[in-house]
């Protein structure tokens, strides 16, 4: 019953709040949509924490996709075999994951010990940060201990499957059973922050501005007419 | 050729008495809100002095505005569209003012004056940092240097003195001091909207007035690097990029805004100049900075030549802009006379708040000399005045003292002709030659920059809103257009239909066979 909850339920709940809210959000709620950017505040302690916490995330997610959402046997059929996979996802997904996990905990220590900052910092603000930084430090470690204490466990073949079977509306809570318990927190940890995304700052990932590359310079707005 | 019409500023530095009414007034207006309190989108600097930000004119410290690159085509100068995306400068922009470069809010603790228990001394109010709450020593505040105060630590670290070759010391004595009020130049190249990667800052089409869509920004801040004149500001609270408004509701309908509206000196001109849109880049691109005042110049059409009023007009800008035009006060002393000059033209982004020189630092020379006796000996002053002569070229054109000295010229003459006239004394109207006056055109100049009536001063036309709306929908609208808001309408639509009815109540209720009753 819990495990159905826990892996099916709470997933298909944190998904759907995660698409409906965005749309209310994106709607309703413009005036709020910013970076939220503190580095008018304060510049030093930013500069590291958030670059190396900024240039680790992106390379972790593309790496999330690869590793959740393409089947191992599509890898392989285009020559990625078990040991290249790993060799890509444990060596370069750990420096990566180190970045993102350094940088986070910068981001954290500056948010809650300078007080300019601390002060400007909403409820959302400082939950956002603490449960990345609990994300990034279980996700690591179960990258880096977990895996090694536990050589059996094959997350490509338990938790890949049922994301997998989840995101195709077959969803399969068994799967989800024998996973090691820091894998389960991670994954939980995500759908959580899934769930609170369109209601706090991390918004700011699809403002992403793509077409600042290509369009003009000099931008001129006439009278809307009718 | 593109021509658009451009809402401009010429502040009259000779009379400016510094006395900060424009920065008041727009505060109280614009920015006395939380998040904005450090915000000044008009503030007044003494000068010699580092100014508001702290030394915001060193661009090599800043990167705002526009430089050439190697090919000599315009980039901004905190660096390519590019290498801000590939860079990471979006997760760090180093190139960012921090708040401690304006100045730290603080407030004081009124309450303590009133609820302090009483005691064996006087209550104080401390000062407050706005942000945290804590207990501050104010270090720096919008007009630290007011009048030279610390000018000798701080005026030598002015951009503008460190240009000048020679060791100018701050002594009082020897020191000479000017104003200026400084707001967004709504420039006809501005760096901010090129910098903006949301785009979310924009030039209005119909009166060039630059704003950011309070909306559409997302907080990304790189408008504050591009900007060289500082002049947009991050609200710490909303998240969001702020700036001058040019006081649009008031524009558009025809009144002046706050800081020109509110100025006691009468400093301040509004008006329309036409320009050619088509040809901005290639004037901002000019190579050598000297050479720009003139390429900025030579953008704008006189609007009493009838090409240009027939090309206007194929352009979409109605007669009675063409009119105000023609009538511009800002056109007169900026293209005209040739008296008001760019601020910073070496920014490349085409200001368009534009300044007298002020003829004070000069005059200063003569502070408790016989300066009333002889004021011929101006002229030669202005030649031998060679360190204000050239910090007010650093400032005004690029370094071209040449420009600037006529322009001091121009008003010295027009003094000494109009002293002459006033106490019935002969004057030699060959002497206006010298400097390319006529009696007519001196007296105009007089009339302008001396009488300086209200409706000499302010020339602006109002906007043509009912282009873009359905004026009898909008009656009685507060001008807001928000989805939500009275059902998206322009206003509350006529008097007497409701929001709550649908179309077909409406309908029925207003049309019979044919014919709308009203």
């Amino acid at each position: 019953m819990l495990d159905q909850f826990l892996w099916v339920i709470f997933p298909y709940l944190a998904i759907a709040t995660f698409v409906i809210g965005h749309i209310f959000r994106y709607r309703y709620d413009q005036f709020s949509w910013t970076a939220k950017s503190s580095e008018f505040i304060e510049q030093k302690q930013l500069k590291w924490g958030s670059l190396l916490f900024h240039l680790g995330v992106i390379p972790v997610f593309f790496g999330h996709v690869v590793g959740l959402l393409v089947p191992a046997a599509w890898l392989s059929a285009i020559g990625v075999d078990d040991h290249l996979y790993h060799l890509g996802a444990v060596y370069v997904g750990s420096i990566f994951g180190i970045m993102t996990l350094v940088g986070m905990f910068l981001l954290t220590y500056r948010r809650l010990s300078k007080p300019s900052v601390l002060k400007l910092s909403s409820a959302s603000d400082i939950t956002v940060n603490l449960l990345l930084l609990f994300i990034v430090f279980i996700g690591c470690y179960a990258t880096l201990v977990t895996n090694t204490t536990t050589p059996d466990f094959d997350y490509r073949a338990t938790i890949s499957v049922w994301i997998r079977g989840l995101l195709m509306l077959r969803p399969e809570a068994a799967l989800m059973e024998t996973v090691p318990l820091t894998f389960k927190l991670h994954v939980l940890a995500g759908f959580a922050i899934f769930m609170m995304w369109p209601f706090t700052r991390l918004v700011h990932v699809w403002s992403v501005p793509l077409n600042y590359g290509t369009r003009s310079y000099i931008l001129y707005r006439k009278h809307s007419t009718r | 050729m593109k021509i658009k019409a451009q809402v401009a500023m010429v502040m009259n530095l000779d009379k400016c008495i510094g006395c900060h009414t424009c920065s008041v007034t727009c505060k109280s207006t614009w920015t006395n809100r939380e998040g904005a309190e450090y915000m000044w989108f008009n503030n007044v600097e003494t000068k010699p002095g580092i100014g508001y930000p702290k030394r915001w004119e060193d661009q090599e410290v800043y990167k705002g505005g526009w430089k050439l690159n190697k090919r000599g085509r315009l980039e901004l100068k905190s660096g390519t569209r590019l290498s801000k995306m590939a860079l990471g400068k979006i997760f760090y922009n180093p190139d960012m003012p921090e708040m401690k470069d304006y100045y730290i809010p603080w407030t004081y603790n009124y309450k303590n004056l009133i609820t302090r228990k009483q005691g064996a001394h006087s209550p104080v109010a401390t000062a407050r940092n706005v942000l945290t709450g804590e207990k501050m020593d104010p270090e720096w505040g919008p007009n630290w240097e007011d009048d030279l105060a610390g000018a000798h630590i701080t005026g030598p670290e002015d951009p503008n003195i460190q240009k000048i070759e020679e060791e100018i010391k701050f002594n009082f004595e020897q020191s000479f001091m000017m104003y200026l009020p400084r707001l967004c130049e709504h420039c006809l190249n501005p760096s901010c909207v090129a910098s903006c990667p949301s785009g979310a800052m924009y030039k209005r089409d119909e009166d060039g007035i630059v704003l950011v869509d309070q909306e559409a920004c997302r907080g990304w801040r790189y408008c504050m690097t591009g900007c060289p004149y500082k002049k947009v500001y991050f609200n710490w609270k909303t998240n969001k990029a702020e700036k001058c408004t040019f006081c649009y509701p008031r524009i558009e309908t025809g009144l002046p805004t706050v800081c020109s509206e509110t100025c006691t000196g009468r400093i301040r001109y509004l008006g329309v100049l036409l320009y050619d849109a088509d040809r901005v880049l290639e004037a901002a691109s000019t190579e050598d900075p000297k050479d720009l005042y003139q390429a900025q110049l030579d953008l704008f059409l006189d609007p009493n030549d009838p090409e240009v009023i027939a090309q206007a007009e194929k352009d979409g800008i109605s007669y009675d802009w063409i009119e105000a035009a023609q009538q511009s006060p800002v056109y007169k002393l900026a293209i005209e006379y040739k008296l008001a000059f760019p601020l910073h033209p070496e920014y490349r982004t085409m200001p368009m708040v534009w300044y007298v020189p002020p003829l004070s630092p000069i005059m200063n020379y003569f502070e408790g000399r016989d300066s009333i006796k002889n004021p011929d000996a101006i002229f030669p002053a202005i030649e031998e005045m060679r360190t204000p002569v050239q910090y007010l070229a650093n400032m005004l054109t690029a370094g071209d003292t040449k420009t600037v000295k006529e322009s001091l010229q121009r008003m010295a003459m027009m003094r000494s002709y109009m002293r002459a006239a006033t106490s019935g004394k002969d004057f030699d109207e060959r002497k206006l030659e010298r400097v390319g006056l006529t009696a007519v055109r001196t007296k105009e100049m007089y009339r302008l920059l001396a009488i300086a009536k209200y409706e000499d001063r302010f020339v602006i036309p109002t906007s043509h809103r009912e282009g873009a709306m359905d004026p009898y929908r909008a009656q009685g609208s507060t001008g807001y257009t928000q989805d939500g808001f009275a059902d998206g309408c322009d206003g509350c639509g006529p008097v007497g239909v409701t929001a709550e009815k649908s179309g077909k109540q409406i309908y029925e209720e207003n049309f019979y066979g044919g014919i709308w009753r009203d």
